[in-house]
């Protein structure tokens, strides 16, 4: 299926896009290998939906440069079109129209007969479990439903490169799963998805590579495995019984751990920073470890838990804006 | 199931699980169609136009209640104090008020874009491998049809009223044949607006600023004789009036060649014009 292994989706260099006064993309890099998911990482406002605007045709570039297999995003941005769908931040569909009828238009667009627009669209549909849904306005869909016929639109056609912008931003659980397990699919058939997202730990289910972008910069990419070592694999957030018990536990875990503790504004509650992977053991064995010598102390803890590094933290360690430690401190 | 359920989340879409086998079996399917040509493509868009007047007919009311309300107002408010009488101040007024009521409908073209680009379905559009000015051709073509509605409307109205075109049915549809041609390209004077303005509260504004005194200060309501001659010089100017000259001439059976051409080649221009300049702001917004 993949028919471009070994070949780059996406070749971006320098790319800049300003806003009047707003540079709201001030250079980036990319380079996506195809047949992969690759994640846009940052938070509101750090340009991805821009970059991905102007990897898409929509927005011709300011500075540096960009290929979408090959071909050029602004001299050939005709080819690029013919290669690529984009699922954008807001449903790019026709609300007013119902779900046949969004499919059908966009097929004959493709160059579909109305016979064969009309047989894509049914299959499409119920693929995507809209069969039911399928007279209705998509004005009257639920979110869920929006990303999915979304999708299925990027696919009438299926593309070589399917941009999906903050595809989970706003769902509920199920349907972000349920999203999740398209793009998996998608992806499996040899389609090179470019995801851009807020969260961590999306990027870390869907994509083999990450770019971290910060005001309009890649500030950090590789592998989900790598970024987070470097952040370090995550914290532990240990509740006790007794809050006179605090200063010995805080002992016991920066024993264990060997990293700094911080004390919550909670009495009772304390967190602890996992080292990266340098330390040679995993996140939850040395959670586990924690645990148990809290225990050996005699401290009885009433709740336990292990979490990922958030995009916070990632931020933070990424752009060295060093967590502001006596901040803390002081409300603690 | 059995019933009809009207909460969003329904049963059904909850329950939902992309299957590999489904969602590999619609990837997979093979062949792809030729890309659609220029005039397919419009035409396609033209369709989506007529789709949103069928789910949206509160749209229809801007083409239908206001030409209504434009030709009696003007009949009766004008027609005794101008012409002697309502009926013969009809035979005068009805090509102009046509003419007026359409070329002012025209500016709900830019409205209609400017809420499209908004909602982000334009994104889509933009990203298809096709002829680049499809989206909007084809949105023209959707208004071309409300402008037949609209001059069907005035038309019957008239003709209850005592509208006797002494150029007969041929007159008349040649002279709607030339009305729709020059709106289809005053419309792109809205289409760049739509594109370029950032709300369409401001559209209005815009085409209000532009029409009323395109429309009213013309050969619409009073044979510009007696006006002031700075005024009898910009109507001498103003496409419009010689819009109405030509429809008007048309209707009477008595067609006047050198209007319509005016009116071809302004038309012609502003399409030029303007139609580059939306192109423009298209390939660049």
């Amino acid at each position: 299926m993949s028919k471009h292994r070994g070949e780059l989706a996406i070749q971006a260099s320098g790319l800049i896009k300003t806003f009047g006064k707003t540079r709201a993309v001030r250079g980036i890099d990319l380079e996506v290998p195809a047949g992969t998911v690759y994640g846009v990482l940052g938070p509101n406002g750090a340009g991805k939906t821009t970059a991905v605007r102007m990897l898409a045709t929509l927005l011709r570039p300011d500075g540096g440069e960009a290929t979408v297999f090959g071909h050029d995003i602004v001299r050939e941005a005709d080819a690029v079109r013919g290669k690529v769908s984009l699922t954008g931040q807001y449903a790019s569909i026709d609300e007013d129209l119902t779900g046949t009828e969004n499919l059908v238009l966009l097929g004959r667009l493709l160059g579909h007969r109305k016979p064969g627009a009309r047989r894509r669209a049914a299959e499409l549909l119920e693929a995507f479990g809209l069969t039911e849904a399928a007279d209705r306005q998509v004005k009257n869909y639920s979110g869920g439903m929006r990303r999915r016929i979304d999708i299925a639109a990027s696919i009438i056609k299926t593309p070589d490169l399917l941009f999906l912008d903050e595809p989970t931003t706003g769902l509920d659980p199920r349907s972000r799963n349920q999203v999740w397990d398209i793009v998996r699919i998608i992806v499996a058939q040899g389609t090179t998805v470019l995801l851009t997202t807020q969260y961590l730990d999306e990027a870390d289910q869907l994509a083999s590579r990450i770019a971290v972008i910060d005001q309009g910069r890649v500030i950090a990419d590789g592998t989900p495995g790598e970024l987070k070592s470097s952040v370090g694999a995550g914290s532990v957030h240990v509740r006790l019984r007794d809050a006179a018990q605090r200063p010995e536990a805080e002992r016991v875990l920066a024993r264990t751990l060997g990293t700094d503790v911080t004390l919550e504004p909670e009495p009772v509650a304390l967190t602890a920073r996992i080292s990266g992977e340098e330390s040679g053991s995993g996140a939850a064995e040395q959670a586990s470890r924690a645990l148990h010598e809290l225990a050996a102390a005699g401290i009885t803890v009433d709740d336990f838990s292990l979490g990922q590094p958030s995009l916070d933290e990632v931020f933070l360690a990424l752009t060295d804006h060093t967590a502001n430690p006596t901040e803390k401190e002081v409300a603690a | 199931m059995t019933t009809a359920t009207p909460e969003k989340e329904t049963a059904p879409s909850a329950a939902y699980v992309p299957t590999a086998e489904g969602l590999g079996a619609v990837l997979a399917s093979g062949e792809q169609p030729p890309r659609p040509s220029a005039w397919s493509a419009s035409v396609t868009f033209g369709w989506r136009a007529m789709l949103k007047i069928k789910h949206v007919p509160d749209q229809l009311f801007d083409v239908t209640a206001f030409p209504i309300m434009m030709t009696l107002m003007f009949t009766y408010l004008f027609g005794g104090a101008l012409a002697g009488s309502t009926g013969e101040y009809l035979q005068f007024l009805l090509p102009g008020i046509l003419v007026m009521s359409i070329v002012m409908i025209t500016m709900y073209t830019g409205i209609g874009v400017n809420t499209d680009i908004e909602k982000g379905v334009f994104d889509r559009f933009r990203t298809l491998p096709i002829w680049r000015p499809s989206a909007l051709v084809g949105a023209l073509l959707g208004d071309v049809c409300r402008y037949l509605i609209g001059s069907t409307v005035i038309l019957t109205l008239g003709l209850i009223l005592g509208f006797r075109p002494e150029g007969g049915l041929t007159g008349v549809l040649l002279g709607v044949a030339l009305l729709v041609a020059f709106s289809f390209a005053f419309s792109w004077i809205w289409t760049m607006f739509g594109l370029f303005l950032k709300s369409e509260k401001s559209v209005m504004g815009v085409s209000m600023l532009v029409l009323f005194p395109m429309t009213f200060l013309s050969n619409v309501f009073v044979n510009p004789e007696t006006m002031p001659g700075w005024l009898q010089a910009f109507v001498d100017v103003n496409p419009i009036a010689h819009l109405v000259a030509a429809v008007r001439s048309l209707m009477a059976g008595t067609p006047d060649g050198g209007e319509i051409l005016w009116t071809l080649i302004s038309g012609g221009v502003i399409l030029a014009i303007f139609g580059t300049l939306t192109m423009r702001l298209y390939n660049r917004k």
